[in-house]
């Protein structure tokens, strides 16, 4: 039997600081290698919650439930060591930093998931060429390196930078939180094209998104419909088909798909 | 030299008769008053609106003496000190005494700098330039309102004399190493450097001050007089990395005639007990300064600011940029005094004080002290405090780096935008280095700037 790359069971999630808020309320959920999900819910649904929880913020208590990665339950570990088994979490909105190179941070990052693997650490050479190659492969500038991280970025370049980030670091899970919010066509096409390029046996995916749009450029094995911190459906890509004839309103919320 | 038998307030010390050579006592005058601006001024209490916040009381019960024997010090020690890759000329400096032994050679410095450029010790200067110095030295603090510049004054003692004529640029920084070393007595000292640049000259200078140990208990008061004439500029630096036992004031006062460009770059990251004066007075039009600064404190350092822009001409710019970065029970101040006079129209002053705080213990004190007597003047200024950005550690925790790497790099990239202002490529990326080597557990941290 195959291990689960994502197994999430019965996951109740509140604030840290505000115990009495409850955002996420039981979600299962469960990605097979090589699986892409995808996960479509109203604003304030919970759906960066869930996302930030996996990738292991600390702003939220996990109070029931657990979550597995690769088989290992991942629920007391920090999210670098999260990172560096595999989990990539693509934000729905980057932080900029100014005084750290892209180039900087992205050779620290590489080098730590190594020694995290106990494999020696790349030198600069080595690291330029990785660079170079996962460029090339997600058709992002390698300029864009050169520059601090994500410091003054196009929105549409951010997320670019973000699925670069991923493939850089060779990560199995990647969850894209609004990757494709603030994209023209022609940056979705780029970032889907890069997202298709990781498909492989043993990688997963699981996108947040408002648009069926996306859907069509990186095809899901599975869509979700998460209301106010549950999965209220679950099947295959007609469901994100059928949301955008329907909407909300038959999982009782009033509000137009891809507000 | 003058040893002392007993114990020594620095209020005696500077009473303490010296054996002042004949060829100098034409600035007696300026000494003796310089002694009784110190008698009249006095010590600093905390109704002295300057010193505020800092207290004074540990500095005052040290006992002090004038001057040590020369320090055995090997040429090896010395060259620690050295800047890498930096192509400077270097004038040493060992507990206040000039190294000749230590030092380039003047036929080195004529060399470098070019032999229209007077470059020599301010003691030379005094008996040998009299014409050449008169003119400059004492000039900008000749009517003290602070205790330490008339201790200075009263105290001139040696320091470097850089004289650059009309048009010639000079391309090669000028060194100026001071070393402290563990004495048997605290020993104070009060270094003087008087840099004058004609006529559009351009000249680089770097006081850079140092330890051979952490113990080493004494005072470096040192001033620095900057004659900018029309169109020239003036790179400083001061690099402060002083025993962590010690005490030093720095005060960098700057005259900038027309058009003249000055630039003070400041690193504060030893000491005990530092307060860095940067004193700049715009007195031509359209000149410009540029006073950028870091104080990077730990364990109970207390690292004093004190800024004071005089915009005294029309047209003319000054941005001031100040970042702190204080860890432990360590203390920041800063005071950005701005003084616009009323000729001083359409004056363009910015300050920016952003202090980073790494523990609950540390703490930082800012204040503008705007004082605007013209009536088109464009003047902004901002002061925030803060802690590294929990959503930042998260984004590069969330990238695979451990919590104290992300943490060390947010620190590096906050003090970033000030060592990117310095003109001096190695000079910077010895910073970089000495600040990381400072920050908690950021050892294996290699930044490239
Ligand atoms: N750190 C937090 N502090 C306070 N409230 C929070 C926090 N994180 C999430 N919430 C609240 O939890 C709910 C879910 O937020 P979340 O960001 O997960 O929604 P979302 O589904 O990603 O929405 P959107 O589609 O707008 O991105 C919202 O009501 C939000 O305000
Ligand atoms: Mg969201």
């Amino acid at each position: 039997m195959t291990t689960p790359l994502l197994d999430i069971k019965n996951l109740h999630v509140r604030l840290e600081d505000d115990p009495a808020v409850e955002i996420l309320h039981g979600v299962d959920l469960r990605i097979m290698p090589g699986e892409v999900h995808s996960i479509m819910g109203p604003n304030g649904s919970g759906k960066s919650t869930l996302a930030q929880v996996l990738a292991g913020k600390e702003d939220y208590e996990i109070t029931e439930g657990t979550i597995a990665f690769q088989g290992e339950d991942i629920t007391e570990l920090g999210p670098d060591e999260r990172a560096n088994a595999g989990l990539f979490l693509a934000f729905q909105y980057p932080v900029e930093i100014p005084g750290v190179s892209a180039m900087q941070f992205l050779k620290a990052a590489v080098n730590a998931k190594r020694v995290a693997e106990g494999k020696d650490e790349l030198d600069a050479a080595q690291l330029l060429k990785h660079f170079r190659e996962k460029a090339t492969q997600i058709n992002v500038p390698y300029e864009m390196l050169k520059r601090n991280v994500n410091e003054g970025f196009s929105g549409g370049e951010k997320k670019r930078f973000e699925i670069f980030q991923m493939a850089v670091l060779g990560s199995v899970l990647g969850i894209l939180d609004e990757t494709d919010s603030g994209l023209d066509i022609d940056a979705l096409r780029i970032v889907s094209e890069g997202v298709n390029s990781m498909r492989s046996a043993d990688h997963g995916f699981l996108l947040i998104t408002h648009y069926n749009r996306l859907l069509e450029y990186i095809v899901p094995d599975h869509v979700h419909i998460l209301v106010k911190g549950k999965i209220v459906k679950s099947g295959g890509k007609e469901v994100a088909h059928e949301l955008e004839q329907t909407g909300y309103a038959p999982f009782g919320v009033h509000e137009p798909v891809g507000a | 030299m003058t040893l002392a038998t007993e114990p020594h307030k620095l209020d005696a010390v500077i009473d303490t008769s010296r054996d002042i050579p004949e060829c100098q006592s034409w600035l007696n005058p300026f000494r003796d008053a310089g002694r009784e601006a110190f008698n009249r001024l006095g010590w600093p209490d905390r109704r002295n609106e300057s010193w505020r916040f800092t207290n004074l009381d540990a500095l005052k019960a040290t006992n002090f003496v004038s001057a040590v024997d020369d320090a055995d010090i090997s040429a090896n020690t010395v060259g620690g000190f050295a800047i890498p890759e930096l192509d400077d000329v270097t004038l040493v400096f060992v507990n206040g005494r000039f190294r000749e032994d230590l030092s380039d050679a003047p036929d080195k410095l004529a060399n470098k700098l070019g032999t229209n450029v007077t470059c020599c010790r301010l003691t030379e200067a005094i008996c040998q330039h009299r014409e050449s110095i008169e003119p400059f030295i004492g000039k900008l603090t000749a009517d003290p309102d602070d205790v330490f510049t008339a201790l200075s004054n009263a105290s001139v003692e040696d320091g470097v004399f850089i004289r650059v004529p009309r048009g010639v640029t000079v391309d090669t920084p000028v060194h100026i190493l001071s070393i402290a070393t563990e004495t048997d007595e605290p020993v104070a000292t009060h270094p003087r450097n008087v840099i004058v640049a004609e006529e559009g000259a351009h000249v680089t200078v770097l006081e850079h001050y140092v330890t051979t140990s952490d113990d080493a208990v004494y005072l470096n008061n040192a001033v620095t007089e900057v004659f900018a004439d029309a169109e020239a500029v003036v790179h400083h630096y001061l690099l402060e990395k002083e025993s962590e036992s010690a005490f030093n004031v720095s005060s960098l006062f700057a005259h900038l005639a027309e058009h003249a460009d000055v630039h003070s770059h400041t690193v504060l990251l030893g000491g005990k007990l530092v307060r860095n004066n940067v004193l700049p007075t715009l007195a031509g039009p359209r000149a410009h300064c540029l006073i950028n600064g870091l104080y990077v404190g730990h364990g109970d350092q207390h690292l004093d600011n004190a800024m004071r822009v005089n915009h005294a001409a029309p047209d003319c710019d000054s941005r001031q940029f100040y970042k702190g970065i204080l860890n432990d029970q360590s203390r920041g101040v800063f005071t950005g005094r701005i003084i616009v006079d009323q000729v001083a129209q359409r004056t363009d002053a910015v300050q920016s004080n952003r202090n980073m705080l790494l523990s609950d213990d540390a703490r930082v004190n800012a204040r503008p002290q705007l004082e605007i007597y013209a009536d088109d003047v464009k003047c902004t200024h901002g002061c925030t405090t803060g802690a590294v950005d929990p959503e930042n550690v998260f984004y590069f925790m969330s990238r695979g780096l451990s919590e104290d790497v992300a943490r060390a790099m947010l620190i590096y990239a906050f003090a970033a935008e000030g060592f990117g202002r310095m003109e001096l490529a190695p000079v910077r990326q010895l910073l970089a280095a000495e600040m990381i080597a400072k920050l908690p557990k950021a050892q294996g941290l290699s930044i490239e700037v």
